[in-house]
């Protein structure tokens, strides 16, 4: 049986504003909303689409992450993954424990897919696939707008800076999502009560023989320097006198 | 003494600016040595043009067929033996250094610090997060080796004017044959580089078309302008997704900056905090654009642009 794993970061949703707390220990995430980091979604959103046509028979949302986030594989169950597995920590882990973590599921439940994100929306660290498949002796194929499959192979457009590159790998591959790869579900409200029932299993990072440790301290968290707000101009001639002024036109 | 390995980003033949970015982050670190590494199947002129580099101590080269097109999982390997003895192995935070770099640090067991915007010692690093509303100073344990990518808006390219040695390498190292390049493909091959460009000029959704976006281009070649575009722009369809500016497309620091219907969402504006000069035209004067601007003017782009164009006339 082909199996997809899809990662599922419990993260500040993407709407909120973000402030630093006084003491520069860090944001504020209290009582803020959380949501499931909007790549993974995209990443969700390819599994079932890949599922739904028949190239896997199941789909597994596993976070890393506190017990609350339990609500974001909830939702993923929601979406129509089929099963779900917590690895319960305080926080989630830098991105290399986090990938030995993923590294361990995989060796259990032997996917031919893993799909992430291309990075979580908190962090903005963009590792934690390309060191899983480091880590798995696997391809990756990073920050996926199209992904085709067939033949156990996958044929990859991915968004680079010079436009589009097409790449191909051998399967089982890891994948991470960018922006254009699809738009994701809706979920549905008969779909939140069908997720109650799916399994969702929660686990220590020691009974995957993993102890996570994270290498880099942080000394501080302050929030960045401001642009001031400038002048407002009436019309286009005053734009060309003012940029005319600064310099920026001749 | 610190020892960094940067690995050059090219195209076969030009060496990217990306690389004497990182060459100047590099210089920032106290007593630094600082060696290039090119990978490549012919590394002939690139390694040149990163010898020329003022800054530059080494030149490693290693051709290799297998290395004309930058496959992570074909180069990481390379630059992981390569590494051997560097406190500190270092690429651009271009799409090219990311996909890279991690792969790197997980076969080297090392840590990664994306997006180094500012160096406070070679074990202490500054570095953005949460789309740029935060940012971290983070330190490293003395004796760990990192692996970083460098936040290229964040500093000068290093300048010409040196005369480093090119140590030619042979690696044996095996190279997996799981991952093939197929093609890649560029709708702005003949227009300026986005992350190079002194002045940009980005549309957003309220183009409305990609026939109605082309006006940009006009204008922009009057202002030798590169041209950008919002993500709601690109996901309609109006511009190619690598004209993408912000927190998940190009982060850039040009002199000019010109957002035209472009409301201003944070994600966006994480693109374009390090601009010299910000003008914003919106027709809704609520738009957060204006809060970031040096220079706004509230009024519809169809009436505004071709004015714009006709007052700068040829002169620009
Ligand atoms: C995970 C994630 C990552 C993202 N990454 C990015 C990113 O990297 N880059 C990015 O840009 N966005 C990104 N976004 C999207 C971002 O949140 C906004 O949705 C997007 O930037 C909006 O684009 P826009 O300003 O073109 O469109 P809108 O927000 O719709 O704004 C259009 C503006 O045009 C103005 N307008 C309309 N008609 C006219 C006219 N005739 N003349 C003048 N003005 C007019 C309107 O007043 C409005 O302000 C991301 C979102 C998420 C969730
Ligand atoms: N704690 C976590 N739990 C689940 N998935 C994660 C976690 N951390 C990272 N990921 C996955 O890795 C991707 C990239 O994250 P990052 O490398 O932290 O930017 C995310 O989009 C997720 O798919």
């Amino acid at each position: 049986m082909s199996k997809i794993l899809v990662c599922v970061k419990r993260v500040v949703d993407f709407n909120v504003r973000i402030r630093v707390k006084p003491d520069g220990s860090g944001v504020v995430t209290d009582g803020v909303k959380m949501s499931i980091n909007p790549f993974d979604e995209i990443a969700l959103e390819e599994a079932l689409r890949i599922k739904e046509r028949g190239a896997a028979q199941e789909v597994i949302a596993v976070s890393i992450g506190p017990a609350d986030a339990q609500q974001q594989l909830r939702t993923a169950l929601a979406m129509g993954a089929d099963r779900a597995v917590l690895v319960q920590v305080e926080a989630a882990p830098e991105p290399l424990s986090a990938a030995r973590i993923l590294l361990a599921l995989i060796e259990r439940e032997q996917p031919q897919i893993v799909i992430l994100g291309k990075q979580a929306i908190d962090d903005d660290n963009n590792q934690t696939g390309q060191m899983l498949a480091a880590l798995w002796n696997r391809p990756q194929a990073t920050f996926a707008s199209k992904m085709e499959l067939a033949d156990g192979r996958a044929r990859v457009t991915r968004e680079v800076d010079a436009g589009l590159e097409t790449i191909e790998v051998d399967l089982p591959a890891v994948f991470t999502t960018d922006l254009r790869l699809n738009e994701p579900r809706y979920v549905k409200l008969p779909d939140i009560m069908k997720a109650k029932k799916k399994p969702l299993d929660t686990l220590k990072p020691d009974a995957l023989g993993v102890a996570p440790v994270d290498t880099l301290k942080v000394v501080r968290c302050d929030p960045p320097p401001q642009r001031q707000r400038g002048i407002m101009v009436k019309d286009t001639q005053e734009l060309v006198a003012a940029l005319k002024k600064k310099g920026l036109l001749s | 003494m610190t020892r960094v390995l940067i690995v050059a980003e090219h195209d076969g033949n030009e060496l990217n600016p990306s690389t004497a970015r990182c060459v100047t982050c590099a210089r920032t670190l106290p007593q630094a040595e600082v060696a290039v590494a090119v990978l490549a199947a012919d590394g002939g002129a690139v390694c040149q043009q990163a010898a020329a580099l003022s800054g530059v101590d080494r030149v490693l080269r290693v051709d290799d067929a297998a290395n004309a097109h930058a496959l992570a999982a074909t180069w990481a390997p390379q630059v992981a033996a390569l590494s051997k003895g560097f406190t500190h192995v270092f690429g651009p935070s271009t799409t090219f250094g990311k996909d890279l770099m991690p792969r790197v640090a997980a076969l080297l067991g090392a840590p990664q610090l994306s997006d180094i915007m500012a160096v406070e010692g070679a074990q202490r690093f500054r570095r953005p997060i949460y789309a740029g509303n935060a940012i971290l100073t983070v330190e490293v344990p003395a004796g760990k080796q990192l692996v970083a990518t460098v936040r290229v808006a964040s500093f000068e390219a290093a300048p010409e004017g040196g005369s480093a040695a090119i140590e030619t390498i042979a690696l044996s190292v095996a190279l997996p044959t799981h991952t093939r390049f197929i093609s890649v493909s560029s709708d702005a091959a003949d227009r300026p580089d986005l992350q190079a460009a002194r002045r940009v000029i980005s549309g957003g959704r309220a183009f409305g078309s990609a026939e109605k976006f082309n006006l940009l281009y006009s204008l922009a070649d009057k202002l030798g302008a590169a041209v950008g575009a919002s993500r709601a722009a690109v996901d309609a369809g109006y511009a190619p997704n690598d004209l993408q500016v912000g927190q998940t497309g190009k982060i850039i620091a040009p002199e000019l900056y010109i957002a035209i219907g472009i409301s201003g969402a944070i994600q966006h504006l994480t693109g374009i905090k390090d601009a010299r000069t910000i003008v914003a035209i919106n027709k809704d004067a609520d738009a957060p654009i204006f809060e970031v601007a040096d220079i706004g003017l509230v009024g519809d782009l169809f009436t505004i642009l071709p004015e714009f164009e006709q007052l700068i006339g040829n002169k620009a």
